[in-house]
């Protein structure tokens, strides 16, 4: 087992090409190849949480896919603990729990509670286990309530912390989320992703996420992988990323009155001005305390925000840079 | 240790045919109304037969007691595969949407959990109807009950059952290329069965020679029943042709259960 650890999850060279056909003039079809993950080597050790990113259409969903077994991969060599899962499904099913945001893994017509006992009997989940994962469950993810409501009654946010609870009943070594905290509020995400961490700290379970939603990486993610046209663009921490990406947080102030625009700030350049709010652009990975310092012994300050950069916008600037 | 596939399907099997036996159970009144207009329906089936009988004595020269064995072996064995396979229609569209994903990452084997979803027990109709002709046939039938006969009416029933279910399995194997194709598949299922009702002697000899050596429906029931019979065989095999069903039955299953692992293998999800 040991020996699996530092490569838990070993891609080499991964390949998957859909043959699509597409119309090509009137009656006439095409085949066209969708080359969605086109050589990606990674490896995970157990334990981490790898945030999975890249804008839509990258190759995300499919190797996820690969990596369950669900997909048969076109070419390269895959290994989850040590298991081939094009090969061994079954078996290392038993040992994953999968979230699909946009799907649910839960019987459509049966209430929370009778489709959580059928994944009991059917991972084969010790009564012990079970009580106290069930027992946990319910409390940090709030599903007391939905216990009863038959799953296709159930809201998005309120399907998605269903699924979730599902995929950890049976305490797997390895868990996949694709898009899980999609359709959540805020309240829900901030309860998911702390429960999220309870996990991975508690029982070492390895986490790959894929999100749109910067955020849940920085919160979650050790580490972060950046995908586009089925490549592996990134591979690092969020900070290095930021740096790599030359990606801009912006600092929103709101002065007193109407006033040119800010000048003199060190580090932080005024993007855009309406009326009396202002917008000053500054590197992520450089504090926004000195700025807002400086702005406020300048000028007469009102009120202030920082926005996040948007990851998608991260990606394309430097997918735009790797191929420009 | 590592237990046969065969076990962990039959096991999860049984898990979801009893969950949805329990959820539908539920609502027990619509459970029976439905059983009862599934009995109905098969009835109302063999009454065409009864009432071409009240015209003429003898089809294909088969009287009553013999066609009614053939109709009520066709059904048995048809009605036991629809039972337990019956779902597996959905295929197709499980394939198109892409919800064979969540199929996919549970322990189980994935033909156990298609076969197994949304099990419709109102299915027993079919059953007891077929039970209940074929139960009718035999008080009526002049047959020599020897050791043989006697041996090979269950063989007859359980080979029967396994070469429909081959097809039920090779047909929703075939949605995984195909995703639209579940008629195909009904075709060969439910035009089998409704062919089988009738003595072979009614049709031409190709289609009987077709049924024989390209999709061997004619082992269903046809060649066993006509050794039980003591009738002739009409395209000339040998008598004891009937003794072959069990064979004929695991040659099905094994290829039907190759094409479903190449199908699984072909599966492509969806974009999203
Ligand atoms: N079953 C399929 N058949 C044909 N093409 C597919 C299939 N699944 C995915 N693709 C194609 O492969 C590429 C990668 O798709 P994938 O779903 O992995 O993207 P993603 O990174 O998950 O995107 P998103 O952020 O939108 O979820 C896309 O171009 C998509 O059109
Ligand atoms: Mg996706």
């Amino acid at each position: 087992m040991a020996a699996n650890d530092a490569a838990f999850i070993e891609l080499d060279a991964v390949e998957k090409v859909f043959t699509v056909r597409r119309r090509a003039g009137w009656m006439r079809r095409e085949r066209h190849e969708v080359r969605a993950v086109d050589g990606i080597s990674f490896q995970v050790p157990r334990g981490e949480v790898v945030g999975y990113i890249g804008p839509n259409g990258a190759g995300k969903s499919t190797t996820i896919k690969m990596l369950t077994g669900i997909l048969v991969p076109s070419g390269g060599r895959l290994r989850v603990a040590g298991i081939d899962p094009s090969k061994e499904r079954t078996r290392l099913a038993r040992r994953m729990g999968v979230v699909f945001g946009q799907r649910t893994t839960l019987w459509w017509d049966l209430p929370l509670r009778d489709s959580y006992a059928l994944v009991r009997r059917m991972y084969r989940i010790p009564d012990d286990r079970y009580r106290h994962n069930l027992e946990r469950c319910v409390e940090l993810l709030d599903l007391a309530e939905l216990l009863e409501v038959p799953v296709r009654q159930l809201s998005l946010g309120q399907r998605m912390r269903g699924d979730i609870a599902a995929a950890l009943l049976h305490d797997p070594d390895v868990l996949y989320l694709d898009e899980p905290t999609i359709g959540l509020d805020v309240i829900s995400k901030v309860k998911v992703r702390e429960f999220l961490r309870e996990v991975n700290t508690e029982q070492n379970t390895t986490v790959l996420l894929t999100t749109h939603d910067l955020t849940d990486i920085e919160q979650l993610c050790q580490r972060v992988m950046v995908i586009d046209h089925g490549r592996v663009m990134y591979d690092g921490s969020l900070a290095g990323l930021h740096a790599v990406g030359e990606s801009e947080r912006t600092l929103v102030v709101d002065l007193e009155r109407e006033l040119p625009p800010i000048e003199g700030v060190p580090g932080a350049r005024t993007v855009r001005v309406d009326g009396a709010r202002q917008w000053l652009a500054f590197p992520a990975a450089a504090s926004a305390a000195p700025i807002v310092a400086a702005v406020a012994a300048a000028y007469p300050l009102v009120d202030l925000s920082v926005r996040e950069p948007d990851i998608e916008d991260v990606i394309a600037k430097m997918y735009a840079e790797r191929s420009g | 240790m590592a237990e046969s596939q065969l076990y962990q399907g039959l096991r999860a099997y049984a898990l979801i045919v009893g969950m949805w036996v329990r959820s539908t159970m539920a609502y027990r009144t619509s459970f029976v109304i439905m059983a009862l207009g599934n009995l109905a329906i098969t009835a109302l089936d063999f009454a065409v037969i009864g009432l071409m009988f009240s015209h003429v004595d003898a089809l294909g020269g088969f009287d009553l007691a013999e066609v009614t064995f053939l109709y009520g072996t066709s059904s048995t064995a048809f009605g036991l595969t629809d039972l337990a396979f019956g779902s597996m229609e959905r295929v197709g569209r499980r394939v198109r949407d892409g919800t064979m994903d969540t199929l996919l990452v549970r322990p189980v084997p994935v033909l156990a959990q298609v076969a197994a979803d949304r099990f419709a027990l109102r299915r027993v109709g079919r059953i007891i109807q077929g039970v209940a002709l074929l139960g009718w046939s035999l008080a009526h039938l002049d047959v020599n009950w020897t050791w043989d006969r006697v041996l090979l009416l269950p063989v007859m029933l359980l080979s029967g059952a396994a070469i429909f279910a081959a097809l039920f399995v090779a047909g929703a194997a075939f949605q995984f290329w195909a995703s639209d194709a579940a008629e195909v598949q009904s075709a060969f299922t439910y035009g089998g069965t409704t062919m089988l009702q009738f003595p072979p002697t009614v049709f031409t000899t190709e289609l009987v020679r077709a049924v024989t050596f390209v999709l061997p429906l004619a082992f269903v029931n046809w060649f066993p029943a006509l050794h039980i019979l003591g009738r002739p065989n009409p395209i000339g095999l040998p008598d004891g042709i009937g003794f072959a069903a069990p064979l004929v039955a695991v040659a099905c299953c094994a290829l039907a259960g190759l094409a479903w692992g190449a199908g699984l293998r072909a599966y492509r999800s969806t974009g999203s």
